[in-house]
């Protein structure tokens, strides 16, 4: 009887399922089964989170909705980006130029979303470049990046751009620890007398965004990985996770991993901030590049600042102070009420949760386990909350829950585990599959995480999606977080490779999304504004075409009179004020890119002819009914030429000499 | 006991589901190509762009008849598109020189051919500046009929009937106003 009801429920349930996944909409069913429905986002309904996703090595930042997994926009940000035109057109080029020099690519690790009062005020999303260190800011209303600034002193800006709880810094922790200053051509092997690490605070104007290095710490060097900033109570301090106490400068498999904890470097940066208000920094000479691009001249800038205020960690004693922690620590995790900091050392056993209230207990009384090279390190059995036993192998990433909840990343057991912050009990765990990296809770760094979901992303993907070559899609995984276990409801791929991500609300973000540039506020030095300004203009060399754009042409659509040697500048005004209309602008054999040019906005490209005959040009992106007549063509005539420069639309002229009249406009 | 809620769960499940079924395939998702019930490019929220050739036309008092039509004939939705396009707008006064009751009669569900057929040759696909308009031009109109402009004193006539007498942009094309309605060519 018993086991006649159990199979009785078995088929029910069976049934159940099949008919759920039958039933579904298509495209909504998955291995996740009856799950798949909660990331179901049906058509005319909007996603309720944006998901801003780091790109990895593509350099850039995507957005995506939750649930559903859909791709919005790739914005592109230190990676030139030829569809959109960005460090191609004229008036973006000088966002990716650098003390080096103009830098086509790097690797984006990192989002940090503004944050009012610790929670997400739907501002700016900040990124770090890896490589060639740098931090952007992208506007979320118009979801293009504002500014990037380079940071000195600093190689591998891994440690960033992890924000306060008022915007009031993003922080740059560097990875690899450099020689400094003016003796930087030294051997490698001198590494522990001459290499050195800094960590910079880059303050964020509260009204405007504009970011300034407002100073750098100076400190022993080891290699900084991750960070948080403290929150509530701990607001005015940092922590940063860093490896390699070692100071090995080869083999790092091996000889970082030598001793049985590395640190986590506590700063109070409000103590910092004051001893720099009272100039007590050294000002050092260094080159580094800021550039911001401007909302009116729709161009950016490039300036190269000289100068950086370095607070050296050894002289200044009441600032920084290392916490232990066991294992290589990578993810530095502050918790919502700023009390507990979980560090995750990627080889460690265990996950040992700092209490704040212990570290200023333990920096007030001096519990102190000697110094590392001449800063104090903190007792680790002082500075404890407690630790989570055995909660799973190669512990990365920390998210958090508004219940008190902690989420953990496990890239060798590939598992997200949930635990409970203050008791330390393991609550739940699910596989990731695919060898997760970071993980994501809405708000789950703020003061007041959103919860609902968290999402992995994830390196590995040979189970699950079509193969594609050598290399497979990287992914992410949304689970439904809202009951008490987690619930694998969706898998989507990702552009680059993703590492951190942060979710946000679509409410704080959607009404302030811009639609347009409205021309009259257009203050581009290069701007048509109205079609009866269309003109081209010969200063020696350069050819200036001034160009607008509109459904469905160009003006001028046809220009004679350019000769080889000649420069050509097209300075493209979209004379569109209407959401969603941009216009594409390509020419044959141009050998940078596209514009892409949004309503109200002008851009310019930059082309060079390198042979005599009648080039097209056309709209590269699909605007109306007619998109496929807005062309037009231009004349290269050879060097010394007499063809007089003209341009028209519409018109004919100059009169065909060898042709009757011209043709009159026929629909 | 904790079996039977199992059930319970399981059946609700399955009800459930089936409840979206019948939802997802009301709104089209299943397959067919139907339009959500909701949405639409007309329907977007949108203050900050200029008004298209519908919004342009739905804010002149001027043109409430022929508001009224182009709902009536199903064509706000096409017209709220990218286009380009440019409407020759008759004015209320344009309408009231046609025979008594003609209007009345197109409006009824019966005539909505005539009505689309009418309105149809008042649009073309392009954005045209009045500037563009020269003596003798043909227009292919969306109805797939000719119009020809005649350009005389500086005034721009319409198949020698109709005269543009004001001419408003729109973010989606033109808006030109005229004042008689435009009959397309008997059929041959």
């Amino acid at each position: 009887m018993k086991l006649s009801k159990l199979n009785l429920l078995t088929l029910t349930l069976v049934v159940g399922l099949i008919s759920t996944i039958g039933c579904k909409p298509k495209g909504s069913s998955s291995a996740a089964g009856g799950d798949a429905a909660k990331a179901y986002v049906a058509p005319g309904k909007y996603d309720e989170f944006y998901n801003f996703v780091s790109g990895g090595f593509s350099g850039q930042m995507s957005v995506y909705g939750l649930p559903s997994g859909r791709l919005f926009r790739v914005i592109p940000v230190f990676s030139v980006d030829p569809e959109k035109g960005w460090g191609y057109s004229e008036e973006s080029k000088p966002m990716l130029n650098t003390s080096h020099g103009f830098v086509p690519w790097d690797d984006l690790h990192h989002i940090s979303l503004s944050e009012t009062n610790g929670e997400h005020d739907g501002r700016w999303a900040f990124g770090n470049a890896n490589n060639t260190p740098r931090i952007a800011r992208i506007d979320m209303k118009t979801f293009r990046t504002a500014e990037i600034i380079e940071i000195p002193n600093s190689a591998g800006n891994h440690s960033s751009p992890f924000i306060t709880e008022n915007s009031e810094y993003v922080v740059a922790g560097t990875r690899f620890s450099v020689p400094m200053g003016d003796k930087v051509d030294v051997p490698i092997n001198t590494y522990k007398e001459n290499f050195k690490g800094t960590v910079s605070f880059i303050s964020v104007d509260k009204a405007s965004g504009g970011m300034k290095v407002a100073f750098q710490i100076e400190t022993p060097g080891v290699n900084y990985d991750l960070a948080r900033a403290g929150k509530g109570k701990s607001h005015g301090w940092f922590f940063f996770s860093c490896y390699n106490s070692e100071r090995a400068n080869t083999l790092l498999e091996v000889n970082a991993s030598q001793k049985d904890k590395d640190f986590i470097l506590c700063v109070n940066w409000k103590k910092a901030e004051e001893y720099v208000k009272a100039g007590k920094g050294t000002k050092k000479a260094v080159k580094y590049a800021h550039n911001v691009w401007n909302e009116s001249t729709h161009s950016a800038t490039s300036t190269i600042e000289n100068e950086v205020t370095v607070i050296n960690a050894k002289d200044f004693p009441d600032i920084v102070y290392y916490m232990p922690c066991p294992k290589s620590p990578h993810g530095c995790d502050t918790d919502p009420t700023g009390e507990y900091i979980v560090g995750s050392g990627k080889l460690a056993a265990v996950i040992p949760v700092f209490s704040f209230t212990k570290i200023q207990q333990a920096i007030a009384n001096k519990t102190y386990d000697g110094d590392y090279e001449g800063i104090p390190v903190l007792k680790y059995d002082a500075v404890l909350h407690g630790e989570v036993q055995k909660p799973g192998l190669g512990p990365l990433h920390t998210e958090f829950d508004a219940n008190g909840n902690a989420y953990t990343s496990f890239f060798v057991s590939s598992e997200i585990v949930k635990w409970n912050v203050k008791d330390l009990k393991v609550l739940d765990r699910v596989p990731t599959y695919y060898s997760i990296g970071h993980l994501c809770v809405p708000g789950g760094p703020t003061r007041k995480p959103h919860g609902k979901y968290v999402i992995a992303y994830n390196k590995i993907t040979k189970d699950r999606y079509l193969p594609t070559g050598p290399e497979l899609t990287q992914s992410a995984q949304l689970y439904d977080i809202s009951g008490e276990k987690m619930k694998l409801i969706l898998d989507f791929p990702t552009i680059g490779e993703p590492h951190y991500a942060e979710a946000i609300p679509a409410s704080l973000v959607m009404p302030n999304s811009q639609k347009i540039y409205k021309l009259e506020e257009n203050k581009s030095p290069f701007a048509t504004l109205g079609e009866g300004k269309a003109r081209v203009e010969r200063k020696g060399n350069e050819v200036h075409v001034y160009m607008t754009a509109i459904r469905s042409h160009f003006n001028p659509d046809n220009i004679e009179g350019v000769r080889l040697g000649d420069v050509v500048y097209f300075h493209v005004t979209n004379l569109e004020q209407d959401w969603d209309v941009p216009h594409g602008f390509a020419i044959k054999g141009a050998s940078n890119a596209e514009l892409l040019i949004m309503p109200g906005e002008t851009q310019t490209l930059k082309w060079t002819p390198e042979k005599i005959g009648v080039y097209p040009m056309y709209c590269t992106d699909f605007c109306s009914a007619l998109h496929q007549e807005m062309q037009g063509y231009i004349r290269v005539s050879p060097a010394g030429s007499n063809v007089p420069l003209t341009f028209s639309t519409g018109t004919n002229l100059p009169k065909p000499t060898s042709t009757p009249a011209a043709d009159t406009m026929k629909k | 006991m904790r079996k039977i809620n199992l059930f319970l769960i399981a059946s609700a499940l399955l009800l459930g589901s089936c409840n979206n079924n019948k939802s997802s395939e009301n709104t089209g998702s299943t397959g067919s190509t139907e339009a959500p019930v909701a949405g639409g490019q007309e329907n977007v929220k949108d203050d900050v762009s200029n008004p298209d050739v519908v919004k342009v036309a739905v804010g002149s008092k001027d043109h409430s008849t022929l508001v009224a039509a182009l709902k009536q004939a199903e064509l706000v939705t096409s017209l709220a598109n990218a286009g380009p396009f440019t409407v020759f707008a008759p004015t209320n006064a344009a309408f009231d020189k046609l025979p008594a009751g003609t209007v009345d009669g197109l409006m009824k569900d019966d005539k909505k051919a005539d009505l689309q057929n009418i309105l149809q040759y008042h649009v073309t696909t392009s954005a045209l500046d009045v500037s563009f308009l020269t003596d003798g031009m043909t227009l292919g109109m969306v109805n797939g009929d000719n119009l020809t402009i005649s350009v005389k004193d500086g005034k721009v006539m319409l198949n020698g009937s109709a005269t543009i007498v004001a001419s408003v942009r729109a973010s989606n094309g033109w808006v030109h106003v005229i004042d008689g309605v435009l009959l397309p060519p008997a059929k041959k």
